[in-house]
């Protein structure tokens, strides 16, 4: 029997395990939600803008290991998506983004909502597709899924016009794919191995940069194993935290820009650097000239291209972390390395820099830390852009794997709430808590309605400080505290919560942050805090951009930064 | 580490769009393309693209290797270091009269090129080579007055029967 492009599409979904759809609808797109009530297994989530359909299915695909599907139509609403993509791409989060396009007598003609979708995201897409042909259709839906979740991950977007979608065929589902340019290394060449073990075995001074690498491998008990086996103390990239446990005595916390004291002294005192799965981002390497200069390299990554892409690497070793890792512990000894292990140490208590200063404010560091204590670790964390995220990354303590859901590479503000909404949907079970900024938080607001409609019961957390609060703290020590631009009115988000059906309350002072969240966490479904944060609270250690990971400045160091690094923090 | 113009042959997939992919890579990441020539392979379904691209060695391996990723690039190598024959054709239209004709005819047989058509102001003239050898006979019928020129970029492959 022949079927529609459309059914095709929604049968070729269900093959590949498909079960949540965000997405809006539109006119290039009405034939394949005509056929949504044929497929009762497809649960369409209706999202409120586009961007926050691309988001969720992030959230979901980092949530869950298996890509996230989002759906719009031709023009505007593929457009809306980009942002969502640019972000899953920068994040290697696996996404299939399906768009409606114009029918294809139509296609170049600048037809209404004509948009080249295709054209527009080969930069942020792992590989796109114009469907052209409804008998390459399903064929194509089967390589998507496979480009999308296999090797580094990534988002595929399919383009489907519409009079593909009403067009009919026989429907077969490709048994094989047929991708000669497409090659997934996943064990480490044995050889390299080797050469990384032996490095591993002679240094004194080592140091690993765990990525999210480990996270997308889900390596967390051969990561564990390794570290613990060599002796190897750990500072991770932002996206590598929640992949070891943060109170282990080995982890030295975050590295990079608003690393920690301890964990950026560290890297660049190391005479080993092991990279796993990680992309030594300016974030987190700061200026790469003088980035740990003593230091031999090890890179562990399944993306060949990321091997000497911004650090020169002494030894390569191409594949999935896992497998890598497996392997790699089976040729490295036991080791202790006291003095190198009690040197940490010391920096350690020099730079407290998880101490949270004294103070009667409501200080954004005590209302994540009170998030940490109330759910003992156990709860999913995601979070928005900026100061907010900055607070989160440092003052969650993530003792358990696979629990910090954050945009990292392209630092979308906004991505907090749809992404925390696809993340409860994909792990119904766990605790979720959206860790938003005010300003970011009025990105993708409307999703509230979203959550409403849909009963997603995620916990919001506003850190309201009443300005565009990373941008605000640059201004302050960069720009001579000329706060151009950045201070927000805004709206009662408390009551706006309220027009939106859900409970809230506003918190000004500390001791009313425990009962505010365990309120939120007793409530069943959604529930917002709006906390009424300090507002020129800053994240601290901050190294200033273009200066080398040593040069941190914290408040603690004023006098000595200065007199150390030659710059007055106001001169930027 | 020293710029040098490297020679990249891909083969890729011969697909709507893969041009673009590959035209979008390079300027995405900010990589010089000198010439970029592609036509059929000896594989159905094939093409062979010749870039020649300019950059430091690690330059030019992470373009190759950001191609390698691109899904309907099969396999690229830089050729440079290997021994390799290298062509480029080009179609020079040069002013011609009666009392230069025959100069120019004289230097186009010296080139072993040929002239492809005869016009009362001009004649056409076409040569294949390296980029040196292109270049030096431009070089010399620049005198005569060159009214339009088309290169196709350099083509290339290894030499011996390694494949």
């Amino acid at each position: 029997m022949k079927k529609t492009g459309a059914q095709i599409l929604c049968e070729s979904l269900i093959k590949e395990r498909v079960e949540v759809i965000f997405g809006i609808l539109g006119g290039c797109v009405l034939p394949i939600y005509d056929t949504f009530p044929q497929y009762p297994k497809l649960r369409h989530i209706l999202v409120r803008h586009e961007q926050g359909a691309a988001h969720a299915a992030d959230g979901y695909a980092r949530a869950t290991h298996k890509a996230g599907v989002c759906i719009a139509t031709s023009g505007p609403g593929a457009t809306n998506l980009v942002t969502g993509i640019a972000c899953a791409y920068m994040d290697s989060a696996p996404m299939v983004a399906i768009t409606g396009q114009v029918a294809r007598p139509v296609i170049g003609k600048d037809a209404f909502q004509e948009t080249d979708i295709t054209g527009i995201t080969i930069p942020i897409t792992k590989h796109n597709y114009l469907v052209t042909d409804v008998a390459e259709l399903a064929g194509t839906v089967k390589e998507a899924f496979h480009i999308a979740q296999t090797g580094r991950p990534g988002p595929v977007l399919i383009d489907i016009p519409r009079d593909v979608q009403q067009e009919q065929t026989e429907f077969i589902y490709p048994d094989k794919l047929d991708l000669p340019g497409y090659k997934v290394i996943s064990r480490g060449h044995p050889a390299q191995i080797k050469k990384a073990a032996a490095l591993i075995n002679e240094a004194e001074q080592p140091v690993v940069l765990a990525g999210r690498g480990i996270v997308v491998s889900q390596a967390y008990d051969e990561f564990k194993e390794f570290v613990e086996k060599a002796q190897l103390p750990v500072t991770h990239t932002m996206l590598g935290l929640s992949c070891f446990p943060g109170d282990h005595i080995l982890d030295l916390g975050m590295m990079g820009m608003h690393g920690t004291g301890c964990a950026n002294m560290a890297v660049q005192n190391a005479d080993l650097l092991i990279a796993v799965g990680m992309r030594f981002d300016d974030r987190a390497t700061a200026n790469t000239r003088e980035f740990a200069p003593n230091a031999r390299v090890i890179h562990i990554d399944i993306d060949p291209a990321e091997i000497g892409k911004n650090v020169p690497v002494d030894i390569p070793v191409v594949g999935d972390i896992k497998s890598v890792l497996t392997a790699l512990n089976e040729e490295i000894g036991k080791k202790e390395h006291v003095g190198w292990l009690s040197q940490i140490e010391q920096w350690r208590s020099e730079y407290p820099s998880q101490n949270i200063r004294q103070s009667d404010e409501l200080l954004p560091q005590y209302v994540i830390r009170q998030i940490y204590e109330a759910t003992q670790g156990d709860a999913l964390i995601v979070t928005g852009v900026g100061q907010n995220q900055m607070f989160a990354a440092r003052y969650f303590t993530f003792t358990k794997p696979d629990r910090f859901i954050s945009a990292g590479g392209l630092g979308p503000m906004g991505f907090e709430l749809p992404a925390a909404m696809g993340a409860k949907i994909g792990r119904p079970e766990e605790v979720v808590w959206c860790v938003a900024g005010d300003g970011g938080f009025q990105m993708t607001i409307q999703e509230l309605a979203t959550i409403t409609q849909e009963n997603i019961a995620v916990k919001i957390a506003v850190m309201n400080n009443g300005y565009l609060g990373m941008v605000r703290q640059w201004q302050e020590l960069f720009y001579g505290r000329r706060y151009v631009d950045t201070k927000l009115w805004n709206p009662d988000f408390v009551k706006i919560a309220e027009a939106y059906q859900i409970p809230g309350i506003r918190v000004k002072r500390r001791e009313e942050v425990i009962p505010a969240i365990n309120k939120a966490m007793e409530c069943p479904g959604a529930f917002l805090i709006d906390f009424f944060v300090e507002p020129e609270e800053n994240i601290f250690p901050i190294v200033p951009p273009g200066e080398c990971l040593t040069r941190f400045f914290e408040p603690s160091r004023t006098g000595a930064w200065e007199e150390k690094s030659g710059i007055s923090i106001t001169e930027f | 580490m020293t710029v040098t113009k490297h020679t990249l042959v891909a083969l890729v997939e011969d697909k709507p769009g893969v041009l673009n992919r590959v035209a979008s890579l390079f300027r995405r990441r900010a990589f010089n393309i000198e010439s970029l020539a592609v036509g059929g392979s000896e594989h159905p379904g094939l093409s062979r693209m010749t870039i020649v691209a300019i950059g430091d060695a690690a330059q030019v391996e992470q373009v190759r290797k950001q191609l390698e990723k691109l899904i309907n690039v099969v396999k690229v190598s830089d050729i440079t270091e290997g021994d390799m024959v290298t062509r480029e054709l080009a179609l020079i239209k040069v002013k011609a009269t009666a009392s230069t004709r025959s100069e120019i005819m004289q230097i186009v047989s010296i080139f072993r090129a040929s002239i492809v058509d005869v016009a009362p102001g001009s004649v056409t003239v076409e040569v294949t080579g390296d980029e040196n050898k292109v270049n030096s006979l431009l070089g010399l019928l620049r005198d005569f007055g060159i009214k339009e020129v088309s290169r196709t970029g350099r083509i290339a492959l290894t030499r011996g029967g390694r494949s």
